[in-house]
């Protein structure tokens, strides 16, 4: 940057940022800074990411044509688990928290770092060990029983389900650990004159995302904890052959995986939240409805486990009141889509990429709530459980909505993390190809399964075909455009413009650190000021050089007059 | 390079060639004409045809639903697609300031959503109910699911043998009970046309009922994952016209000897109802999906030029394939494990009978 007439963005950068601070991968290694822990967790989350896609173009490879094409039946069953186990268990669960939260949320707060910094680094670390024994057991003796572990399958398989089950409860402690550091970041570290009706509402949801992790993920501990006890010492608790019963692992599994959809989405709203409306420039429609209908949405998620169960056995009174207390989680989600969109109104709405993104993650999020809603009618979902039309239905919600708002957050912070501008035209085309993409693979599914295509099938009736080969094309094209946007965030670390302190004109307190921030956030003595949140009528986009800055602050020092109204 | 490329497409092609060539000597061994099946071609475009007293009502809720959620989901994307033209930025344009909040508003977006899902979900509970309350004089058929196929058993009387059958066989018009359970892990029986499901578990019966409305053939799957041969364990359900179910049920309770004596056959005769008896029990008790008879690999040894050979067992014993050994190998299997193969297969002990064992041994002769 060599525009020494207007350095407003560089004047208090005395300090280096947290990317030089120390350099040298040693002191990567052992930080207990949370961008850098961030960093490190975006990396190996991306890296998961495209490992846990591979699998999955895989399976849309031999799917592509009924009969076998390239694997066997046992080695198709072993790539879906993969999938499924790397998706939920290292990509999409740690997704948002691990990496955006743990890099954003302190600088929201103003604050220097989380509040228990070596818990942090120790909960990367717990994913790191989860992720290699999770990965070595699924890859070395091929397990194969889906992502979900059900019984008396998993206690009964040849393949080394227990140490896959070690890795998933290890991983369960990492998660543990970052929500508890937020909760208390959240509490303890907010800024004088932050109240909580005056937080960003992307806090909101990675609080309420912070309870579920603490509350739920035990419960998956102790379930796994229970099934590795049967299989390694034959003590009968889910298998009916020793006395257990197999009705009761799914009742303990989804009693925390079903919250931890909420682990998966609740963030993605929230951050959602807000590039709506800082890209729209408008204060965000209904503040207080969307940070409750998150807090609405924590609680229902623990109540409705129920309804992957429908055809399991359960008795059907259960049924009735779980499919009940489903049809609830569906107006939470209807109150902040339609909060959203009316926050649109009469804005000035930039299409820069992480708005595409979330533009697009209004619509598919709206395709997996309303999908939902055959789900949750009792007799409907009779038809359409274990089938495609679930597939597809949850596709939409955690790919299609919180991969989407994964995306459209990394892009939108990226400039703070890395310091630069990626390519704005190749991140658009991305994210416009790569949700078309998403809808050719997955709207087609819908089709297929309420026509009856049962869901893990290695082989199918040829009345499917022309579906299944919409969808692996989706997925191809899909999976290109994904890993060319991910080329285009990396590449721009060397090639990019440098980035200005506030490149999308946003309120929140991040935008007022240097780019990228210094080690301790905010440089000694630049103390972030609070300015009304959402309120955008201060703000002044200057050049791309320098971004949007307050024209009250350039009043003060008296050089409004040289600042240009419109960019 | 552009060398290094096309020798790596062409490497793709000639594997994808071979692959297809293998997949094709590797294809099931039973084929089956899809195309007879009475639901091959879908009712509609979303559905399977509906052919039980309790599918019109799924039918229509999902068709409630489906309109509710196209207008939803196109309200949604016009506003949205509106609002982004309209208030797109460009030069001169500016956000204007608006409420940020209308609990009017709120509220009717809150109360209208909500009144919808109460009635959702009454109708979907009433469904269900009747999903799930057989008439009391609906007639009892037993299901049987384990790796990887199916078993119906309709049951005897005083004078009337128990028949055991691999394909489920139904009057048309007349209310039927499954009673289901599982031998080893979790299966879930699945008609589409019938728009029923239910998990099958070991040790625990669970239910389902029907009537169904059309005769013809209707496929039935397995829709929870059970392991290697999940996609296989499927089967067809027959739905008689009337009086053709207990026809069927009489055909079913003769033996190749009660046929022989009642037509006057040939010996030659009653051997080849004995050697269809086998082929028929290979093809449609789940045999087939792990033995082949024509030499090729599978999970299971093949059982092609198999009689009286030696053979090691994973114990490091040996023997030869005679009679008892096959008999054992059925009924229970795991007591000698041939050496190489995983000690996968379930037991058939009380779902053939002795002359259905028989039978196979025979046949097994001359493979």
């Amino acid at each position: 940057m060599s525009n020494p007439a207007t350095t407003h963005t560089e004047q208090h950068q005395t300090e280096p940022s947290y990317l030089k601070v120390k350099s040298g991968i040693g002191n990567w290694l052992v930080t207990l800074d949370h961008k850098r822990i961030g960093f490190m967790y975006l990396v190996a989350i991306i890296l998961a990411f495209l490992l846990g896609g591979s699998f999955a173009l895989l399976v849309r490879l031999e799917l592509f044509a009924p009969g076998q094409q390239f694997f066997s039946p046992d080695q198709y069953n072993q790539l879906f688990t993969l999938h499924g186990a790397v998706m939920v268990f290292l990509v999409i669960i740690p997704g948002i928290p691990g990496a955006l939260g743990n890099f954003a949320l302190p600088i929201m707060l103003g604050a220097p770092d989380v509040a228990f910094p070596r818990l942090n680094l120790s909960s990367f670390y717990l994913w790191c060990a989860g992720a290699a024994l999770l990965l070595t057991s699924l890859i070395t003796s091929a397990v194969d029983t889906g992502w979900t572990f059900y019984t008396p399958y998993s206690t009964t398989t040849a393949t080394a389900v227990a140490p896959a089950v070690a890795g998933a409860f290890v991983l369960g402690f990492s998660s543990i650990f970052t929500g508890l550091n937020f909760v208390v970041t959240i509490h303890k570290f907010k800024p004088k004159g932050m109240t909580w009706f005056k937080m960003p509402l992307s806090l909101w949801g990675i609080y309420a995302t912070a309870v579920i992790q603490v509350l739920a993920t035990p419960v998956l501990g102790i379930t796994l904890m229970l099934l590795f006890v049967e299989r390694m010492m034959g003590i009968g608790i889910f298998d009916p052959a020793l006395g257990g019963d197999p009705v009761l692992f799914q009742h303990f599994f989804w009693f925390y995986s079903h919250p931890a959809v909420y682990i998966m989405i609740l963030p993605a709203m929230a951050v959602m939240s807000e590039l709506i409306t800082v890209f729209a420039k408008k204060p965000i429609f209904g503040y207080s409805f969307i940070a409750y209908s998150s807090v609405a949405l924590a609680m229902f998620s623990f109540l409705v486990w129920g309804h992957h169960m429908f055809v399991s056995g359960q008795s059907k009174l259960a049924s009735m009141v779980f499919s009940a207390l489903t049809f609830s989680v569906a107006i939470p989600s209807a109150i902040k889509v339609f909060n959203w969109i009316a926050t649109l109104y009469k804005g000035d709405i930039y299409l820069k990429t992480p708005m595409l993104y979330a533009l697009g993650f209004i619509l598919l999020f709206s395709i997996g709530g309303l999908t939902g809603i055959f789900l949750g009618s009792l007799n409907v979902d009779v038809h359409l459980h274990d089938t495609y039309f679930v597939v597809a239905h949850f596709h939409y919600v955690m790919m299609g909505s919180a991969l989407i708002a994964f995306l459209g957050a990394l892009h939108y912070w990226w400039p703070k993390i890395s310091g630069r501008m990626y390519n704005e035209r190749v991140g658009q085309i991305c994210a416009v190809v790569a949700m078309l993409a998403f809808n050719l693979t997955f709207l087609p599914q819908f089709v297929m399964g309420s026509r009856g295509m049962t869901r893990r099938y290695y082989d199918y009736d040829p009345q499917f075909e022309i579906f299944h080969k919409l969808s692996s094309i989706g997925a191809f094209i899909m999976g290109i455009a994904l890993f060319i946007s991910f080329i285009n965030l990396f590449v721009s670390m060397k090639r990019g413009k440098i980035a200005p302190r506030n490149p999308w004109g946003a309120t929140t307190l991040e935008w007022q650190a240097p780019t990228p921030p210094s080690l301790y956030n905010f440089p000694a003595g630049e103390n972030p000021k609070l300015y009304p949140l959402y309120d955008y009528t201060d703000l002044v986009h200057v050049s791309e050089e320098e971004g949007w800055v307050r024209r009250s602050e350039m009043n003060k020092k008296g050089v409004i007059g040289s600042l240009g109204e419109e960019a | 390079m552009k060398n290094i490329i096309l020798n790596g497409v062409q490497a793709l092609q000639t594997a994808v060639a071979e692959k297809a060539t293998e997949a094709a000597a590797a294809a099931p061994m039973v084929m089956e004409d899809l195309t007879t099946y009475s639901d091959y071609e879908p009712g509609n475009y979303w559905l399977p045809p509906a052919v039980n007293v309790t599918a019109a009502d799924v039918d229509w809720l999902f068709f409630v639903i489906l309109g509710l959620s196209v207008f939803c989901f196109v309200a949604i994307t016009a506003v949205v697609v509106l609002f982004t033209w309209k208030y797109r930025h460009r030069k001169g344009h500016k956000s204007v300031p608006s409420s940020s909040h209308n609990d009017a508003m709120e509220v009717t977006w809150t109360v209208i959503p909500s009144i919808i899902c109460v009635f959702l979900f009454v109708w979907g509970w009433q469904g269900f109910l009747d999903l799930n309350t057989p008439p009391k004089h609906a007639m009892e058929i037993g299901v049987v699911g384990q790796k990887w196929n199916w078993s119906f058993n309709y049951p005897g009387s005083a004078t009337e043998d128990a028949v055991t059958s691999a394909e489920l066989h139904v009057p048309v018009g007349k209310p039927v009970r499954l009673m289901m359970r599982s031998d080893d892990v979790l299966h879930s029986f699945y008609i589409p046309a019938f728009r029923i499901k239910n998990d099958v578990i070991p040790m625990r019966y669970t239910k389902l009922w029907f009537e169904a409305t059309e005769p013809g053939t209707y496929r039935v799957y397995c829709a929870e994952y059970c392991g290697q041969a999940h996609s296989d364990m499927k089967t067809k359900v027959v739905v008689h016209e009337t009086g053709g179910y207990e026809k069927w049920l009489k055909e079913q309770r003769k033996s190749c000897a009660d046929k022989a004596k009642e037509l006057a056959w040939s010996d030659e005769q009653l051997n080849e109802c004995r050697m269809n008896t086998a082929t028929n029990i290979y093809k449609v008790r789940g045999c087939a999906n792990c033995h082949s008879i024509d030499g090729a690999a599978g999970t299971g040894p093949t059982f092609k030029g198999m009689w009286d050979q030696a053979r090691e067992f994973a114990d490091g014993s040996a023997g030869k394939v005679d009679a008892n050994y096959i008999r054992e190998s059925i009924v229970n299997p795991m007591a000698k494990v041939r050496a190489g193969f995983n000690p996968v297969m379930p037991t058939y002990q009380g779902k053939l009978t002795d002359e259905q064992i028989d039978s196979i041994i025979n046949w097994m002769k001359t493979l």
